[in-house]
């Protein structure tokens, strides 16, 4: 199956559907005798944004790794839009890492494009594409900087638009703002929550950060320590608001942030 | 400025020191030789001049044997790197006997070649690529070694094929070790040309020079080293204006 492209044309209106479903049944990885994960079961919905929070070293960038189908499972199935074969996997995620990763020797409209470029479309149709983004995610004026040239926080605009733009029903993204400052870091959490309302996706969002996961997902799922498995499912009270500091202090917030640091400390010892 | 400025002056002071030793006849007497034996700059000078047409000549022999043979050793010496680098089995079989390959001296290497290929230029530029191919073979090697995984493994999730992470990731990756490869490379190459030369030749800087030798012209012996190694330098000055066009993210 041909992944479906980004259309450089579409203003607000979601695309349908607004992503893959992802089924992951039994799931469990190792390295050689370490087990990283036993038995992850866990669900997404098409256009559902999944934080998976869980203590260091826990396997949560493995479990990415798996769904993107970067890495086969040792055991269980991962299926994405029904399809579990490796390749399937592939088309329809794509990933995006902890660290920005954009190839110093190509500009920031050319790192954005590059997953254009891979799926064949020429140099400048493909810039086309990437610029109309680059204007609605508060990029214009940066088409042609070099990597280097940008601060922490556009390079990784740059790098979630080139994951955006590969046009794949389901995000992977691997702790896209822990290298950021605690502002700088906010501030993305909030373009990323906009981002996501007028491009729904099915993402799943791996965070070490709890406020992070309950402020931008949908539900969050607690991992335990190593081998990890899922020990809790929680809600979240309110859906990735506009106003992203107003919501990080109502109490509704506040009491699922306790929840969630509890189940963590639970799935920890 | 300093940076030029102070190795210009050291280089003028030798020149001048060279100068008073050999025109008051201290060196030829320390060493017991005739005056014309031992010249002095200026000297080695005037014979640059009145010899401009020979050196010219020759040298122009001599930098197409470099600058061919040091084409060849990239083009082979990256091919090599590319296909060791892809194929695993490949590097562990071939990488130890390359490096090995190196303890045979090229220089004994020239005749033989001369023998399969005559006088001509032929054997003068593989002498240069077989010297100049293991330099550029490891460093474009260490490069492609060196990419980030993590990046290989983002653009297969980008949907890059093979190719396209070869183009896209690797290659420009190893770009800056290429242009290291060849910085070496130029600096061996006239070496080599002058060995290939010495091993048979009717023309070049390399036959000039033993030819001199045989005539005691010991003043164009230096005119032609001199002439040699300012076209390694200009060699040197154009692979890292080079470089600085083509890696500009450095």
């Amino acid at each position: 199956m041909k992944p479906q492209l980004a259309d450089p044309d579409r203003t607000s209106s979601p695309p349908s559907p607004p992503g893959a479903e992802l089924t992951l049944r039994g799931v469990s990885h190792s390295y050689g005798d370490l087990v990283t994960l036993a038995a992850v079961d866990l669900q997404v919905g098409p256009g559902e944004v999944v934080g998976l929070v869980g203590p260091s070293g826990c396997g949560k960038s493995t479990l990415l790794e798996l769904i993107c189908g970067l890495r086969e499972p040792s055991g269980g199935t991962i299926a994405v839009g029904g399809d579990s074969a490796a390749v399937a996997r592939l088309a329809r995620c794509a990933f995006m890492p902890q660290r920005d990763l954009l190839l110093p020797w190509y500009s920031a409209i050319d790192n954005a494009a590059i997953a254009l470029r891979n799926q064949g479309m020429r140099r400048e149709p493909a810039r086309a594409a990437a610029a109309e983004l680059f204007e609605r995610f508060g990029l214009g004026g940066f088409e042609a900087a070099r990597p280097s040239e940008l601060s922490g926080g556009m390079r990784q605009r740059v790098a979630f638009l080139r994951t955006l733009i590969a046009g794949k029903p389901v995000l992977a993204l691997d702790e896209p703002f822990a290298a950021l400052d605690a502002i700088t870091r906010a501030e993305m959490q909030g373009w990323l929550a906009a981002a996501l309302r007028t491009d729904p996706r099915t993402a799943v969002l791996v965070t070490h950060d709890v406020e992070e996961a309950l402020y931008l997902c949908d539900r969050v799922a607690v991992l335990s320590n190593r081998p990890g498995r899922i020990v809790a499912e929680l809600g979240v009270p309110v859906r990735r608001a506009p106003d992203r500091d107003a919501a990080v202090t109502e109490q509704a917030f506040v009491s699922a942030r306790e929840a969630a640091l509890q189940a963590l400390r639970e799935g920890s010892r | 400025m300093r940076r030029v400025l102070l190795p210009a002056m050291l280089l003028v002071a030798l020149i001048g020191l060279w100068q008073l030793a050999a025109s008051t006849g201290a060196i030829a007497d320390a060493l017991n030789l005739e005056d014309f034996l031992v010249p002095s700059p200026t000297e080695i000078a005037s014979s640059l001049w009145e010899n401009r047409g020979l050196l010219a000549e020759n040298a122009w022999v001599t930098l197409r044997e470099i600058v061919l043979g040091i084409l060849c050793a990239l083009t082979v010496g990256s091919a090599a790197a590319i296909l060791m680098h892809r194929w695993r089995a490949l590097r562990d079989a071939a990488y130890p006997l390359i490096v090995a390959s190196q303890t045979i001296p090229i220089v004994v290497i020239a005749p033989i070649l001369v023998v399969w290929f005559g006088y001509g230029i032929v054997p003068k530029i593989l002498i240069v690529a077989l010297i100049c191919f293991f330099p550029i073979t490891v460093a474009v090697l260490d490069g492609l070694r060196s990419v980030d995984p993590e990046a290989v493994k983002l653009m297969r999730s980008l949907d890059a094929s093979r190719w396209q992470r070869f183009w896209r990731v690797e290659a420009p990756s190893a770009l800056p070790n290429l242009f290291t490869g060849a910085k070496i490379a130029v600096v061996v190459a006239p070496i080599g040309a002058v060995f290939a030369e010495w091993a048979g030749s009717s023309s070049g800087l390399g036959h000039l020079i033993q030819s001199d030798t045989a005539n005691f012209e010991v003043a164009r012996q230096f005119a032609t080293v001199a002439v040699l190694a300012a076209m390694a330098l200009a060699l040197m000055g154009l692979t890292v204006l080079a470089e600085r066009r083509v890696v500009r993210w450095r």
